[in-house]
């Protein structure tokens, strides 16, 4: 309580200095929010198609290293990985890109065009509308992130354009469903039946008529038991010729780019936050330097270590908090004004992770000043040393 | 009177890179209730050891120091911040409030520091600051106040809790003459009415005119005990 009474005090009564330095913290926690939320966007706009995804396991093309774009598993696949036992369902999916005309001259919206299997894993739930029924409908589904940017909805009409064999090719497709925000490498998606994707993806030229097997990217799976997961993945690449079986997580990490990302991100994150310890520590320990005399004064008119010590604490988590509260609400109220094509997103682990670390550091940093704190002697007070 | 202060052939040996010096030297003195005692002597003599020795602030090489017949070498190193905290009154130099706090809860906060804050004590505690006049000044923090007001400040916290003994390391180092005779008055006065045990540290020997007792100390010996009044004018009269 005492200690309480001496932080309080001594804050409110010098609260122009704690003010600027809870500023600082401020900062330091916009900083470290928007990294985050910058970390939680990308890693949303790269894997937020694969994280909802109603499956435990995805299939590859054997060496492929786990690439999605690289991976090209031939249909005829699909019933063998049904037939394993363990396997509930499994779907292929297809991953291609294609430009959604958009009316009034509008630049063209980049889409991703995810080629799925109706009523099968990588089939997408609807939120408006209805699911996709059959392999070859020009209907297709489309995400929430499309839905909101261009005020497209269930019912209407509307145009890809794909490059074919060097030529711009135009379909029309009807939207019959809307699912939520799915986006995979960055882009918004279009799902649509595996022959109508088939049809309508970039492609070269034809082969002269010959019969060419339709391939997608990966086969989705979804099994009868989820802690099966290893046996199962087991059970597929030892029935199933030449593939190779990955859980989803592991499928996020081989996405293009995703890991070096976050890891950069991350890091970023981690020596803002190590900045943050150092700066917080920093003026803590001026601040206690200056405050040497006084202590030694409190000690030796018998106040002890421990009302020191707590008093030192309470004073740095009570600046820090303001700091990272500020810090916070400033960030809430900047991301409002945030143009939505911006990756940002303030949800989710990371952001709670990256609050929680900064109320951390205040006390971290101030770790040095407290033991500081503990090792003036009262003799101080008394121009003596021991 | 009751001896609230003895000190009995007390020394103090400080070792540093294999030399010795010894402070204080075969020290034996004892201070009564309501005795105002000064403690003169030049720099080095050994004043100041000798006061931090009687706050339980460094232990004696040699000797006993008994405060309220409190042995305080008995006294185990963690109890005695408690003991230092209840039967201690502290006046120092100079900046020695703290500085975030104003006049009255400087004072209170040796109230709040013994748990013996009550609306009682807080209205004595003004009283106390009323009566070395400063009434007008109670809100304020030290900052603002004069050098003669924040050692009647800072006196005023030595006493509010009620300590058996109240100590004074150089109060009117800081201060001119006037400010420094009413300082030590007030201190005297405040002694005296409540009955504590008061050592003044002091090289000034004008400053002695209220006090008691000298002890004159030399090479961390008392050389002189001086009571009488006229042997302490005349002491006076020679600084």
């Amino acid at each position: 309580m005492l200690a309480f009474y001496l932080s309080f005090k001594e804050i409110w009564r010098n609260r122009g200095r704690f003010l600027l330095f809870s500023l600082v913290i401020a900062l330091i926690t916009i900083l470290v929010l928007f990294i985050a939320a910058l970390a939680q966007g990308l890693a949303t706009a790269n894997k937020q198609f694969l994280e909802k995804l109603d499956a435990e396991l995805l299939v590859f093309e054997k060496n492929t290293n786990t690439s999605i774009p690289t991976s090209q598993i031939g249909r005829s696949k699909l019933p063998a990985i049904r037939n394993v036992q363990g396997v509930a369902a499994a779907g292929s999916i297809g991953f291609s890109t294609a430009t959604l005309i958009l009316p009034n001259n509008q630049p063209g919206l980049d889409v991703a065009l995810v080629g799925v299997d109706p009523n099968s894993p990588g089939s997408p739930p609807v939120l408006a509308g209805r699911e996709l029924l059959t392999t070859q409908a020009n209907e297709v589904v489309i995400d929430g992130i499309i839905a909101s940017r261009t005020h497209i909805k269930v019912g209407d009409t509307i145009t890809l354009k794909t490059i074919q064999d060097t030529k711009e090719k135009f379909f029309n497709l009807r939207v019959v469903g809307m699912t939520d925000g799915r986006q995979y490498l960055f882009q918004p998606a279009i799902f649509l039946p595996y022959r109508t994707w088939d049809t309508i993806r970039p492609q070269g030229a034809t082969t002269g008529g010959a019969l060419v097997e339709i391939t997608s990217n990966i086969v989705a799976v979804k099994l009868t038991n989820p802690a099966d997961l290893q046996t199962v993945a087991a059970r597929i690449q030892s029935e199933v010729p030449s593939v190779q079986v990955v859980d989803i997580n592991t499928a996020i990490l081989s996405l293009p780019g995703y890991t070096v990302q976050q890891q950069t991100l991350n890091s970023q994150q981690f020596f803002t936050l190590l900045i943050g310890i150092l700066v917080i520590g920093g003026f803590f320990q001026i601040q206690m330097l200056q405050k040497v005399p006084l202590i030694g004064v409190l000690k030796a008119i018998g106040a002890s270590n421990l009302i020191i010590a707590h008093s030192v604490i309470l004073q740095i988590v009570l600046v820090s908090s303001f700091g990272v509260l500020l810090g916070s609400l400033i960030t809430f109220i900047l991301a409002l004004g945030m143009p939505p094509n911006v990756p940002i997103l303030f949800s989710g682990n990371s952001i709670l992770t990256a609050v929680l670390s900064l109320l951390l550091i205040g006390p971290l940093g101030g770790l040095v000043s407290v033991r500081q704190a503990i090792k003036v002697e009262p003799l101080i007070a008394l121009g003596l040393s021991s | 009177m009751e001896n609230i202060i003895e000190a009995n052939s007390v020394s103090k040996i400080y070792r540093m890179d294999g030399t010795s010096v010894q402070a204080v030297n075969d020290v034996t003195f004892s201070v009564r209730a309501g005795e105002f005692v000064g403690l003169v002597g030049p720099s080095g003599s050994g004043k100041t050891t000798l006061l931090a020795m009687l706050a339980a602030l460094l232990d004696p090489s040699g000797g006993q120091i008994c405060i309220n017949d409190h042995d305080l070498k008995q006294i185990h190193e963690k109890d005695r911040v408690l003991f230092r905290r209840k039967e201690i009154g502290f006046t120092f130099q100079a900046n020695n409030l703290i500085p975030y706090l104003t006049v009255l809860e400087n004072v209170e906060f040796m109230l709040r520091l013994n748990k013996q804050y009550t609306k009682e004590n807080h209205e004595r505690a003004r009283e106390l600051l009323v009566r070395l006049g400063m009434e007008d000044r109670i809100n304020v923090l030290p900052r603002q106040l004069s050098g003669g007001e924040r050692q009647r400040v800072s006196i005023a916290r030595s006493v509010v809790h009620n300590p058996s003994v109240v100590l004074a390391d150089e109060p009117t180092a800081s201060l001119d003459s006037e400010r420094a005779y009413q300082v030590v008055k007030i201190f005297a006065d405040l002694i005296h009415e409540q009955n504590k045990a008061g050592i003044m540290v002091t090289h000034d020997l004008r400053m002695c005119k209220y006090v008691d007792k000298i002890f004159q100390m030399k090479d961390g010996q008392i050389v002189s005990a001086i009571s009488d009044r006229q042997a302490i004018e005349s002491l006076m009269a020679c600084a």
